[in-house]
């Protein structure tokens, strides 16, 4: 169906979206390199002029930096695997047959809905806190000292919160893709004499593999930007400081507006260089 | 009314010719068939006319106005689809009565022409299901009550009897011809199905590769094939063809005879052969005939009861009244 | 698998499942419980499970301490606000995406997905000084719009993947039917695919509901949603964990209970529509 009418419709209904999303965009992305040729700080002199490349390297060398993309990296690559392994191991439990199944999927799907404000005070007050925390308590029953989480243990006291918001997530996308395999694919390798692993092996694993991706790919882009649990938890200290939060803190805290441009940039391009690579294999494996 | 003529029409997908240059004239009232193989361009002509694609180049006029720039909706032709295109979450009297509804026609109105349709189309008792609870034909009827309460200046339909299975599709057959009778309304109707070309045309448009391969009554073509793609494609079964020395006997590079035209003999004939596959369908027989050094099969057709055997010898003897000749371009000669 | 097991085995599952569903859930079940203890049981040690006197003086004192209907009405304008926004803008693109494809289609798709990739504090900034500028800090429609817009490649994109299971020959039918464009979109495509938009807008909801970047950031005093309203029980507040934990159970429980009640359509929109 494509008469010149329907595609001059469609290209019609089409710019407002295109239109809002350009400019959501481009106006702001212009700006960010406006401010990073800049030495602008907005409470001390605002706007003093141009300096070229000053704050890219400056923001390139500073001794925050580097730790910073290797922490966004560790908790990305961290909840990645962490979700999708137990994902996947849930999906194939809850797809077993078993009383309550509706129940139990409610119970498992109710920490997405959590605001990570929440959780992460939840986490961070009520289990993590040395004295009161649960876990405390649990180390105390076991006659071991209680961890000072945030601190001592900060990424992976960060993982556990992250993962635990996106392990309901990873687990319903899986467990769809799981049942939709056909039981007849899975039960002519039984009749082939594939034991179960190897069903799992050479069968489920390889049906699931869009399923992954549409978690990676989906998980990448929120977790990129996680903030909330962060600020609400350690503030950034003891090397939980992501690229994210490091620019945050240029901006917001220290109000070097032109500084924080920079590693706005320096993000910019870093997700980009994701984005790209993931767009690849969503490209590929979702025929869009 | 329903005079539509296509002028010099054509269409391409890309650098894809679909149509080339096409003139087509489909008279007021006419049930005109458009049947060939499937990739043949007659959904895609089809659709041209519906408008619900563009003409690459040339001219649709409907009822003397030029309509090749008129959007499907505004065109006044009522189209019925190889799916039915039912409106799933509307019951059948809200699927019958939408067209009307789009025509901002009176509530009362809409009412009188829909139970018009329904009883028209025995779908009375069905009006306040969804399509999901029906069944092939019964879907297939709301499709056409859909078409026929706003009255349009011709049907198309869309290969409409290919998802029923064979039992309805004859009855479906029927029905639709008597419609036919009945509104005297023109009909464009795409099939890949022969039988159905010929039963229900009044004029068959034979199509290969986006050419008209010819234009008539179903006895036309039954009779005088422009060329071996209609011959060969019009009657069942096929006609058989014969080339080499036999052919050139009667002047021709090529020499067809349908199955009915052969009279089989025990005793003696013009040609000879060895009965393989025989069919027998109770009002007739087809044999498959090997050996007769004309052809690899000779299909015949035979009547009801006959005595024949697979490995029997088997005389033939073809009508010469009917034979058909075409010479080495494939075209008739007459 | 429509496979006979033993029952056995389906107790086994049971309660293995169970067991991972209750661990899962604990987090939030902890915390609604603590939330009717005195302030004084929530630290207790060992930990009181059940036994406790229940008591509703700690949703009494957060609702006094910070008017939590306010933030709760913004919380609902802000994202159901968004969310319809976002509806009304996708539902046409989505529809020249899945009806009239073109060579662009696939690349504009993805190039939309991945604006939502875009750093957020890359852009902090320049949107906190258009937003000064315009007037809009603070304001619920500024966070609206904001909403809208980063959450607009999803909407998008999920219902994209939902119209593309609608066959194009239905909305032809309603084309040769004498329909425009309009009331194609209205009364054929939109009711066929209310289970698809209905998905994308919980989803939407819930995104926009948890959002807690531009709502903390683009907020003071008036437009603060929910996010900000526990922001504000960060340290030392959160040492009063009954308290703490009221205000989180008076911040979540909407968005749970409209999640469990929608359950279906729900884990519908959850996989994006990208998996089936």
């Amino acid at each position: 169906m494509a008469t010149h009418h329907s595609r001059s419709a469609a290209r019609l209904m089409m710019t407002p979206a295109v239109v809002l999303l350009l400019g959501w965009m481009l106006v702001p992305l212009t700006m960010t390199l406006y401010f990073s040729f800049k030495r602008y700080l907005p409470l001390r002199g605002g706007d003093l002029g141009w300096v070229g490349f000053e704050n890219y390297t400056r923001f390139l060398t500073s001794s925050a930096f580097w730790p910073s993309v290797q922490s966004t990296l560790i908790i990305v690559g961290g909840v990645l695997i962490i979700t999708v392994v137990l994902g996947v191991l849930l999906a194939l439990l809850l797809d077993q047959p078993m009383w309550g199944q509706g129940i139990v999927r409610i119970l498992v799907i109710a920490p997405f809905f959590i605001m990570p404000t929440v959780s992460a005070l939840v986490w961070k007050n009520m289990f993590m806190d040395p004295v009161n925390g649960l876990f405390a308590h649990l180390w105390k029953a076991f006659g071991a000292e209680p961890v000072v989480w945030l601190s001592e243990a900060s990424m992976p006291s960060i993982i556990l919160i992250v993962s635990w918001q996106w392990l309901p997530f990873a687990t319903l996308i899986l467990l769809t893709a799981i049942q939709s395999l056909d039981s007849e694919q899975l039960e002519a390798a039984e009749m082939d004499g594939a034991p179960a692993l190897k069903r799992f092996w050479f069968i489920i694993l390889p049906h699931l593999s869009r399923a992954i991706t549409v978690v990676i790919l989906i998980q990448t882009i929120f977790l990129l930007s996680i903030f909330a649990e962060i600020f609400v938890t350690t503030g950034g200290a003891f090397g939980t400081r992501t690229l994210s939060y490091l620019i945050f803190q240029r901006v917001l805290e220290s109000q070097n507006v032109g500084l924080g441009s920079a590693g706005g940039v320096y993000a910019i391009i870093l997700a980009n260089i994701v984005a790209l690579f993931l767009m690849r294999i969503v490209g590929k494996n979702l025929d869009a | 009314m329903g005079h539509i003529v296509l002028n010099q029409i054509t269409k391409r997908f890309g650098d894809v010719e679909v149509i080339p240059p096409l003139d087509l004239t489909i008279e007021d009232g006419e049930f005109t068939v458009f049947v060939g193989p499937s990739g043949c361009g007659k959904s895609t002509l089809l659709r041209l006319i519906a408008g619900l694609e563009d003409v690459s180049s040339g001219q649709i006029q409907i009822d003397g106005q030029d309509a090749t720039e008129v959007p499907p909706a505004k065109r006044g032709l009522a189209m019925v689809f190889q799916s039915y295109a039912l409106y799933p979450h509307m019951s059948v009297r809200k699927n019958i009565a939408f067209p009307l509804r789009m025509a901002k026609l009176e509530k009362a109105e809409q009412d009188k022409r829909v139970e018009q349709a329904a009883a028209v189309l025995n779908l009375t008792d069905y009006l306040d299901r969804r399509p999901g609870q029906l069944s092939g034909g019964q879907r297939q009827r709301v499709a056409i009550g859909r078409a026929i309460v706003r009255e349009p200046a011709a049907f198309l339909f869309d290969e409409p009897l290919s998802n029923l299975d064979a039992a309805l599709r004859v009855g479906m057959r029927l029905e639709i011809s008597e419609l036919h009778e009945r509104l005297k309304t023109t009909m464009i109707y795409v099939t890949h199905d022969q039988v159905e070309a010929m039963t229900m045309a009044d004029k068959i448009v034979v199509l290969k590769a986006g050419n008209i391969e010819q234009v008539g009554s179903p006895l036309d073509l039954y009779k005088a094939p422009r060329n071996l793609f209609v011959a060969g494609f019009i009657g069942s079964p096929k006609m058989n063809f014969i080339t080499g020395a036999e052919a050139k006997k009667h002047d021709a590079q090529t020499i067809g005879i349908r199955p009915e035209h052969i009279a089989v003999s025990k005793e003696g004939g013009l040609w000879e052969g060895v009965i393989g596959v025989s069919e027998h369908l109770g009002s007739d027989t087809f044999f498959h005939v090997h050996q007769t050094g004309l052809a690899d099969t000779i299909t015949v057709r035979a009547g009801g009861e006959v005595n024949f055997h697979h490995g029997d010898r088997i005389f033939l003897t073809p009508r010469d009244d009917v034979l058909h000749r075409f010479d080495m371009q494939g075209l008739r000669i007459a | 698998m429509a496979r006979s097991i033993t029952p056995r085995r389906k107790t086994l599952n049971t309660s293995l499942a169970w067991a991972v569903g209750l661990l899962i859930f604990f987090p939030i079940l902890w915390t609604v419980l603590t939330s009717f203890k005195t302030e004084a049981q929530a630290i207790a040690s060992p930990p009181i499970f059940l036994n406790f006197d229940w008591t509703l003086e700690n949703y009494a004192i957060v609702q006094e301490r910070s008017d939590y209907m306010r933030f709760l009405w913004n919380s609902v304008i802000i994202a159901g606000g968004s969310t319809l926004l976002g509806i009304v803008i996708a539902v046409p693109a989505a529809w020249s995406m899945a009806f009239v494809p073109s060579k662009r289609t696939k690349d504009i798709l993805l190039w939309m997905l991945s604006t939502k990739m875009l750093p957020a504090v890359g852009v902090l900034y320049p949107i906190y000084l258009l937003f000064i500028q315009m007037g809009l800090l603070d304001t619920r429609i500024g966070l609206t719009i904001v909403l809208m817009l980063i959450n607009l490649p999803i909407i998008i994109w999920m219902l994209y993947t939902y119209f593309r299971e609608i066959p194009v020959e239905i909305l032809e039918a309603a084309r040769m039917d004498g329909a425009s464009l309009r009331e194609e979109i209205l009364f054929v495509l939109t009711p066929m695919a209310i289970p698809g938009i209905a998905s994308t807008v919980l989803l939407n909801i819930i995104l926009a509901w948890n959002e807690a970047f531009w709502t903390l950031n683009l907020t003071a005093a008036k437009a603060a949603p929910l996010t900000a309203f526990i922001a504000s029980y960060s340290s030392p507040e959160g040492l009063f964990y009954a308290k703490l934990s009221a205000a989180s159970t008076m911040a979540i429980a909407p968005i749970l209970i409209l999640g469990w009640f929608s359950q279906k359509q729900l884990v519908r929109g959850l996989t994006f529509g990208a998996v089936k």
